[in-house]
């Protein structure tokens, strides 16, 4: 009978901060906003950053930066109500749209005057390009893509979960004797807070030392998207998700009938999607989107933990599986062992019935 | 690609390997083609190495090659539902140096075989797939063309060593599809154990090792066999039968090998053992009647692709070493006599092969898939029959013992009818003659 | 002109799996790869190559055993390539990787002046993109992130004009080379190396560069004592305390199951019970 095998525990470093980095106090909120509009990721992570402010007993602090004008204000105010005690407010006219270089001069110069602790950003697109910057010229350590954020008791320490080895294990990092310690999260892995618009705060304006001729790259023009059919996962309260355990591609049709009798939005695994039975609009899960539904229903999917991060804030999950064994077992609500293909069609007919629609009507 | 070689080798199999080694090392400028990602990558095998063959192509392979357990004790099962009968034959003989066969993990060794070939001067490249042959106006192979841009190489002679599957020789009309009822198809598992536990359930110490071959009712009135091999810290178990057979009965090999691992005999064996590997592959089963045209003008088949593999014994992996260097010896001599590889010129390959056991033991064996295919008693019958009669001499229950064998006689005659029992005797002697 | 491509061999992630019951990770013959987000920057630099002939080294920080790695990237038309490897590498967060990579990359820049460095938009292992973006403030480059398209390089003016992805849209930029490229995946399609690239690549001698050829001058800012962050735990992730409600299901019979779990939701789960019921059509009775 082979021993058993515990993950070994790596022995923790001990911090031992040098006499300047103690200085750095606060918890921190890069906002990120483009075209006037404030990303929902910023004010999930002040929600967290409420929470690691108060453990520490420090402020929190919101970070705006743009054009100068009634917008940025704004923002200002919408960070006292999801939980701010301070906002640096950075205008100037140079930081009117995203650059690289602008803003991450403009966040250095900041964070070197009023020196945080914690400094996080949303991992968005311009989240990753500025962040990456930002540590490298801080010369501080940064941790990408965290699904969890917690405190340290023994040395007030930032510990960041993500996942690791493509996906498979968890592991929790520590930012050593550098500060700040910087952290970039997902849209969607952490709670949206409640606002309480009876909160105010203190702005604290900084004028960044930013010249328009000084910087090198420019927007020639901006091309929007168009506002196709595009898939609102994110935000869906039901999702049906198939993966490779659907055996075929033909098979995902299945899932887009329960989900179209749930009235539901299709998600998929990244297995799926390499298979290239879906877009790869609709994946769930560390690489692709975070979902936090009320129902997801997960057909074919063996759960592992890139999909599970980006999913198991589900209130409900049913797994479907013709693998007993299969990772999803662990953390799903309910489970069903057995073929999909014949389970799917199952579901669709009993919630159909329940729901007073055919798979025609909900069409 | 205006480069000319003297020979290209497609495969980097055990017998592309033996034939790109033996060409380098006798100084000819040899390209070895291989599909996979990494020589080896398209192989699967129990393993077993065969110390003979190799020996003969590097004769200090020991000193390097990542080998497993020597093997000091084969058994020989023949299985029934709840029981089997079994012959051990364990020697201390075969616990001295130098040790005649190995078990192998076939990535392990076919990267070393590889980087041996590259030391002597092969130039090899994987992620190469020959799609065809090229010849010149009059037929003859004069080299191979590549699924990639500019894919044509030019060659004084082109071996061929890329298998069971070998697209190259199908479609270049030098063999026939396989045919199922010339293939088995086997599938194998790795299960990992701790050595410790290892050499306590097979009686072994230091680096000896253990070879069970097994018969009977795992392989469910199919014709096919199963093996279980020890490794330092690992178990290769896995089972194949004729695929005609598994269409036929429209078994999945997978099914077949989870049935196999739960017979009683065998569970405890691999109990609290993990899983890490899973593999199937085809093995060539039509021996000497199967065989292809092996040579021709520019070019000779060596290994699987020929169908090189002596079904009774389980041996293709020395066959195919030995046809490896072989068609490379042929090709040495004829290059160094300033002689062209024309097709009367290569039957010279032909005429190695019938002086060495390879085609002797093909030929000694050349009717005995037909044999049980057709007979399939020997896989039915038989296999049931003697655990029944073992089980009624074993068990002292106050019968005579002239009256158990009078009863086993009968339970025989039964099935067999004395009629049936001499002419399986005489099948037996008559395939194996 | 001269290209860098710097690239990552990664483990192939499809391939590792955890352990049920010890929660190790079982890496047993799991193969090696390019980082599958490196090729999109590769077969970009490739282009450009193409449209304007210049030189591409391909580079890359990593065991002995990324040399693969690179043999493919010559093989797809690389013209040169050099791992940095030392043993005092090992262990290399994202800050002390960009900073063996920017010194290599400047020891190449002495070399032959770089114009522009690509990198992928991140790797499969660390997911992190924060390399790319490290070299580019290390090299006072001009850092383009997410670029899925490369409009214009005018050589004579230095100046390059990209498609950026952006939240909900495209952005135009127009900067001034030197810059770093990070690559959009999907933004093209990898080519099949050809015969001769592949004959040239099995032929090839990889450059390998130590500490002292890489120009690194400060061994304290490399490899483990080089990184701020540290891995304090690696684990799997605890099951839930109260396991999955098991619904029995018969093949001969699905409908039973489908019902059984549709009431035990709806007993269970209220916010699922809302939703259903914002769903349910006027007038069907339960």
């Amino acid at each position: 009978m082979a021993e058993p095998k515990t993950a070994k525990p790596i022995k923790k470093r001990k911090v031992k901060l040098d006499e300047n980095l103690l200085a750095y106090r606060g918890v921190w909120v890069f906002i990120e906003s483009e075209r006037g509009h404030v990303h929902p990721v910023s004010w999930e992570l002040m929600g967290q950053g409420r929470q690691l402010a108060d453990q520490l007993g420090v402020e929190l602090c919101g970070v705006v930066m743009g054009a100068p004008g009634p917008t940025l204000e704004a923002q200002c105010v919408s960070a006292f109500h999801y939980g701010a005690d301070r906002c640096y407010r950075v205008a100037s006219p140079v930081l009117a749209d995203y650059r690289n270089v602008p803003f991450t001069r403009a966040l250095t110069d900041l964070v070197n005057a009023y020196k945080p602790e914690i400094l996080m950003l949303g991992a968005t697109t311009l989240g990753r390009d500025l962040a990456g910057s930002v540590a490298t010229t801080l010369k501080t350590g940064l941790t990408a893509d965290c699904t969890e954020l917690a405190i340290d008791p023994e040395d007030r320490c930032l510990l960041s979960t993500r996942p690791t080895f493509g996906g498979s294990l968890l592991c929790t990092i520590a930012t050593l004797n550098y500060r700040p310690q910087m952290a970039t999260v997902r849209h969607r892995v952490m709670q949206m807070p409640v606002p309480q618009p009876e909160r105010s705060g203190l702005v604290v304006d900084f004028e960044p030392a930013l010249v328009e001729t000084d910087i090198i790259t420019k927007i020639l023009e901006f091309i929007p998207d168009e506002m196709r059919d595009k898939p609102q996962l994110p935000y869906a309260e039901i999702i049906v998700s198939g993966g490779k355990g659907l055996g075929k591609g033909e098979n995902f049709r299945l899932v887009w009938d329960l989900a179209s009798v749930l009235g539901a939005e299709v998600g998929a695994s990244r297995a799926a999607i390499h298979a290239g039975w879906i877009d790869a609009d609709r994946q769930v899960g560390q690489t692709g989107k975070t979902v936090r539904p009320a129902l997801y229903i997960a057909a074919g999917i063996s759960g592992a933990i890139q999909h599970r991060v980006g999913m198991e804030g589900a209130d409900c999950i049913i797994a479907l599986n013709n693998d007993p064994n299969a990772p999803i077992f662990d953390f799903a609500h309910y489970a069903i062992v057995g073929d999909c293909t014949q389970i799917l069609p199952a579901l669709t007919r009993t919630f159909g019935a329940y729901l007073g629609k055919t798979q025609k009507e909900a069409a | 690609m205006s480069e000319k070689f003297d020979v290209i080798v497609v495969g980097a199999g055990p017998s592309g390997n033996a034939a790109a080694y033996t060409l380098a090392k006798a100084g000819l400028k040899v390209l070895q083609l291989e599909r996979g990602e990494y020589p080896g990558s398209k192989n699967v095998q129990g393993a077993i190495l065969y110390a003979d063959a190799l020996e003969r192509i590097i004769p200090d392979f020991r000193d390097s090659a990542p080998l497993e357990r020597h093997v000091i004790e084969q058994r020989m099962w023949v299985m029934d539902e709840r029981s089997f009968v079994g012959g051990h034959y364990r020697s201390e003989d075969f616990n001295k140096e130098p040790y005649n066969r190995y078990t192998i993990i076939r990535a392990r060794f076919d990267k070393w075989f590889s980087d041996q070939v590259q030391k002597v001067g092969a130039l090899v490249i994987c992620e190469m797939t020959v799609k065809a042959l090229l010849r010149n106006e009059q037929g003859r192979v004069i080299g191979v063309e590549v699924e990639r841009e500019d894919g044509k190489i030019y060659a004084d002679a082109v071996i061929l060593a890329d298998g069971v599957n070998s697209l190259v020789a199908t479609q270049g009309g030098l063999r026939q599809d396989i045919q199922a009822s010339n293939v088995a198809l086997a599938v194998k598992e790795m299960i990992f154990l701790p050595r410790e536990t290892v050499e306590a359930r097979f009686n072994l110490s230091g680096q000896a090792g253990v070879v069970i071959e097994l018969m009977g009712s795992i392989s469910e009135g199919m014709v096919g066999t199963g093996f279980l091999y020890t490794n330092k810290d690992s178990l290769a178990i896995g089972i194949g039968c004729m695929l005609s057979d598994m269409k036929a009965q429209r078994t999945t090999p997978t099914e077949l090998l989870e049935r196999m691992k739960a017979h009683p005999a065998i569970a405890p064996l691999i109990a609290g053992g993990e899983t890490r590997e899973y593999a199937a592959h085809l093995i060539p089963e039509g021996g000497y009647k199967a065989l292809p045209q092996l040579y021709g003008d520019g070019w000779l088949m060596v290994g699987d692709s020929a169908g090189f593999v002596n079904a009774v014994h389980r041996e293709g992996s020395n066959l195919a070493m030995t046809t490896g260097r072989l068609a490379a010896e042929t090709l040495i001599e004829l290059f160094q006599n300033g002689n062209e590889p024309s097709a009367a010129n290569l039957a010279r390959y032909k005429a190695k092969l019938d002086d060495s056991f390879v085609m002797k033991d093909l030929k000694k064996y050349r009717n005995i898939t037909d044999t049980l295919d057709k007979q399939r008693q020997f896989i039915g019958d038989y296999p049931n029959l003697l655990n029944q009669a073992a089980h009624t001499f074993l068990t002292v229950d106050g019968q005579d013992k002239q009256s158990k064998e009078k009863e086993i006689m009968a339970a025989f005659r039964e099935r067999r009818s004395l009629f049936g029992l001499l002419g399986d005797a005489y099948r037996l002697w008559r395939a194996t003659r | 002109m001269h290209i860098v491509v710097c690239i990552k061999q990664v483990p192939d992630s499809t391939h590792i799996r955890v352990h049920p019951v010890t929660n190790t990770i079982m890496r047993q013959g799991v193969p090696a790869i390019i980082n599958p987000y490196d090729l999109f920057a590769i077969e970009e630099a490739l282009r450009l190559k193409d449209r304007l002939g210049c030189t591409v080294t391909v580079i890359t920080m990593g065991p002995p055993q990324a040399e693969p790695a690179l043999r493919k990237a010559l093989s797809l038309g690389c013209d040169d390539a050099v791992l940095v490897t030392d043993k005092i590498f090992s262990g290399a967060d994202t800050l002390a990787t960009s900073y063996v990579l920017a010194s290599a990359i400047r020891m190449l820049h002495k070399e032959t002046p770089v114009d522009i460095v690509f990198t992928g938009k991140q790797t499969i292992d660390g997911d992190t993109a924060q390399v790319g973006p490290g070299i580019a403030k290390r090299l006072d480059m001009e850092l383009l992130t997410y670029v899925s398209r490369i409009s214009q390089v005018d050589l004579a003016t230095r100046r390059i004009i990209v498609e950026r992805r952006a939240e909900g849209g495209v952005q135009v930029l127009e900067t001034r080379l030197p810059a770093l490229i990070t690559m959009l995946e999907g933004s093209n399609e990898l080519r099949f190396a050809s015969t001769p690239n592949m004959f040239r690549a099995a032929r090839a001698t990889v450059r390998l560069w130590d500490r002292t050829s890489a120009g690194i001058e400060d061994l304290k800012l490399v490899g483990l004592k080089g990184s701020p962050t540290v891995v304090s735990r690696v684990f799997g992730p605890t099951p839930r305390a109260e396991k999955a409600k098991q619904i029995p299901f018969d093949p001969a019979a699905p409908d039973a199951a489908a019902a059984a779990l549709l009431e035990q939701i709806l007993a269970e789960s209220p916010r699922v019970q809302e939703e259903l019921a914002h769903r349910r059509q006027p007038g069907v009775r339960d």
